[in-house]
């Protein structure tokens, strides 16, 4: 028994703000006072509050410290750990009142959120199977494989209501439904995991492969009870190296407790479970495609029908869900279909993880109930937008999603509704974007992305994608036309009515929706020649206050083109003619004389 | 389509040739098994180079078209060699926000390369990356294993410095 638990970030954002330096520093300092039998450094999966990594939790005080950094850590040991004074300073300053320490569920950032899915992240040690033994894991696929038929557990999946939250929003259960009985008597079925995060700027599966691996076996265990598979398949991404990691451990470890592998739970079932790493490309996130992957070819995707629950991975009955949504299955199994259908909304069921990310202060994952607001998460759990600045839209659903506006802010947050405003919920991606954010430029962005990520495969997608993004190229540079608009939105439905894969069928949705709710930044672009966020290059024009200017010459001297002239202290001019607009003038001057306009 | 040779030869050694040869004798017989090969390739000799390729064509029996239709498609196979820094700058949407476009911009006119090419000394090659996961930090960049975040792009000489 130790005296004292320090549990330490382990996770991507806290790992690229230095981490595994502090938890070794950590324990260098514990050795050195002696304490080593008596205060035990956990690694743990991610806390959600990335903004203010590396975070470290002690234990049972239950003190977090945040930002912390190599050189405070003799201080934590010798005041905290030795003489168990908590050093205030260092705590992260909203647990901190005039009455004491409070405790983190009652911060802002925490006090809304509900964690079923990330429930373990943050608190387990995910390379130590007998912690998650610890708290109920593998209890639920040894309750399905002693006391539950095959049909009970898909029974009891299609009563939670839990849909995929991998983006489409799928009946997990009908999914599972249809594998069990679309083929009789096939001779092979496999189960497959999503664990190949595409959209850029979410990464809670990611969190939850780091901080809960198992989670995501166990739950796969279960699903091949329940449709008859012995297989399965983890599609990761290469890209998430220490995910990858932490998985092959899961494995190995379960392996050896004999809950993977031959007569689990001495029932007479066998499951086992492979790692496919992804080698980066976007549209295997699609079903088809992502098990044309597995099977080692170009990940292109084909037409449905057959649907992978009849004909998917090597031509067998096939059933894929994300691993977000496996890690809401053992729950489900041991708490009921009823405790989790009571959270969320009518046609959504309980929580969902966002990444957090852009403008907003508490960047980071939060896990929510269905239904809460946008205004609830940006301004409570979010903190805001930074520097006072004015909010402008939230993008979900990534490249398939799309921005949604102040006046939606109060919308309870669901599948249907987020739809119902032109966005999704994708696979959980949540971009604050303020009054600096172009929105011409953004959806420039995504299309970008797109036309990369494209296979090829279909016309409408490889060639339509391509030339809706000239067109947004034509506006950014200032040679737009108004009757360019129109012939966009004709663009983006024939490309969504035509594609072959989800892929093309949403590519167009970043432009109809800022289209539809921001359509003026476009229409300022095409008849004023104006960016009205100064972004655009073309469309803007770096210059200096005559009266703010001290001639102090620092961007004249920092000028890459020499377009800047003028003699010490006297007001000096910007050639429009020579200006790249790099803006390297403006990082230098000091007086906040160069203004973009 | 011809086949872009890259301006580095090819200088694969017999050590690299026998590893290869191991891993492929041991995921041969394992089905759909091309995409972890290449993987373990690219391990070895840092990029794919078309020699490769053709070995991995002739060892697996499977067409040269179709191996090199597979390394083209997926962003993480590289044809060219990489820097002895790899330097990846985040275009996730979460560090675009917040100006990593113009980051990457300002490395390309420092190095005098574009994106997906090499410095001609062999120490930078400047890529572009979807997201790592790190967007507490954004915007971010990679060189080799190390993150930078928080950029502004005033920092940028004094990180390039560190690399020798």
């Amino acid at each position: 028994m130790y005296r004292s638990n320090v549990l330490v970030c382990g996770g991507t954002g806290c790992s690229s703000s230095g981490s595994k330096l502090i938890i070794e520093t950590l324990q260098e300092e514990i050795k050195k006072n002696g304490l080593e039998k008596e205060v035990n450094v956990v690694q743990t999966g991610c806390f959600g509050l990335c903004a203010l990594g590396p975070i470290m939790i002690v234990y049972p005080e239950g003190s977090y410290y945040s930002m912390v950094k190599v050189e405070d850590i003799p201080e934590i040991v010798s005041e905290h750990l030795l003489k168990g004074r908590v050093v205030q300073r260092l705590l992260y300053q909203e647990t901190v009142t005039a009455e004491g320490v409070k405790s983190l569920r009652d911060t802002d950032f925490y006090k809304k959120q509900l964690r079923v899915a990330l429930r373990n992240c943050g608190v387990i040690n995910p390379e130590v199977i007998d912690e998650y033994i610890a708290t109920d894991g593998y209890q639920a696929l040894g309750k399905v494989l002693t006391e539950m038929q095959p049909q009970e557990v898909i029974d009891v999946v299609l009563k939670s209501g839990l849909r995929g939250r991998g983006g489409g929003g799928f009946p997990t259960g009908r999914k599972w439904d249809l594998a069990r009985k679309l083929v009789p008597n096939a001779p092979q079925k496999y189960v497959c995991c999503n664990a190949d995060e595409g959209d850029p700027g979410a990464f809670m599966d990611r969190s939850v492969l780091e901080g809960d691996p198992h989670v995501v076996l166990e739950a796969m265990a279960i699903a091949g009870y329940a449709i008859g598979a012995t297989q399965g398949y983890i599609y990761v991404r290469a890209e998430y190296p220490i995910a990858v990691k932490r998985l092959e451990i899961a494995i190995e470890q379960a392996r050896e407790y004999g809950l993977l592998g031959k007569n689990i739970f001495e029932t007479g079932f066998d499951f086992d479970v492979d790692i496919r790493l992804g080698a980066g490309a976007f549209v295997c996130g699609e079903e088809t495609a992502l098990m044309t992957s597995i099977e080692g070819n170009r990940g292109e995707p084909r037409p449905r029908p057959p649907f992978p629950a009849e004909a998917g991975l090597w031509h067998a009955p096939t059933i894929l869900n994300n691993v977000e949504t496996y890690a809401n299955v053992p729950q489900i199994i041991l708490k009921g279909a009823e405790w989790f259908a009571a959270m969320g909304t009518e046609k959504s069921k309980g929580t969902k993880v966002f990444a957090l990310g852009g403008k907003i202060n508490n960047t980071g994952l939060v896990e929510i109930p269905m239904g809460t607001t946008l205004r609830e998460v940006l301004y409570e759990i979010g903190g805001g937008i930074p520097n006072g600045k004015k909010f402008k839209a939230a993008q979900t659903g990534g490249p398939s999603g799309g921005c949604i506006p102040m006046e939606h802010i109060d919308i309870p947050i669901d599948y249907d509704n987020l739809i119902s405003i032109g966005s999704m919920m994708g696979s959980g991606g949540l971009i604050v974007m303020d009054e600096d954010n172009c929105m011409v430029d953004i959806a420039k962005f995504f299309l970008q992305f797109t036309v990369d990520e494209s296979c090829g495969k279909c016309t409408p997608c490889r060639v339509g994608t391509k030339r809706l993004y000239e067109m947004l190229e034509k506006i950014t540079s200032g040679k737009g036309e108004l009757a360019d608009l129109d012939k966009m939105e004709e663009l983006c439905h024939y490309i969504k009515n035509n594609s072959l894969c989800g892929l093309g069928q949403t590519a167009p949705n970043p432009v109809l929706s800022t289209l539809r709710f921001f359509r003026d930044e476009y229409v300022a672009h095409v008849t004023e020649k104006r960016c009205p966020a100064h972004v655009c290059k073309d469309l803007m024009q770096i210059k200096i206050i005559a009266e703010k200017c001290k001639g102090c010459t620092a961007c004249s001297r920092v000028c890459p083109v020499g377009a800047i002239s003028g003699t010490v202290k006297n007001p000096h001019v910007i050639d429009q003619k020579k200006c790249i607009k790099c803006g390297a003038c403006m990082e230098k001057c000091k007086f906040g004389a160069i203004i973009k306009e | 389509m011809p086949i872009k040779t890259p301006a580095v030869p090819f200088q694969g050694t017999a050590e690299q040739e026998n590893k290869l040869l191991t891993v492929i004798g041991e995921y041969k017989e394992r089905e759909g098994s091309l995409l972890r090969i290449l993987q373990e390739a690219q391990e070895i000799y840092g990029y794919l180079p078309i020699e490769v390729q053709r070995l991995i064509s002739e060892e697996l029996n499977i067409p040269l078209e179709k191996i090199y239709g597979v390394t083209t498609f997926y962003s993480q196979f590289s044809l060219n060699p990489k820097g002895k820094y790899r330097i990846s700058v985040c275009l996730g949407t979460a560090c675009y926000v917040k100006g990593s476009g113009e980051v990457f911009e300002k490395l390309q006119d420092k190095l005098g390369i574009k994106g997906g090419e090499i410095t001609s000394d062999g120490k930078f090659s400047l890529d572009d990356c979807r997201c790592i996961g790190a967007c507490g930090l954004a915007p971010v960049l990679t060189i080799n294993e190390d993150v930078y975040g928080r950029l502004t792009g005033g920092e940028l000489d004094e990180i390039l410095a560190k690399y020798n």
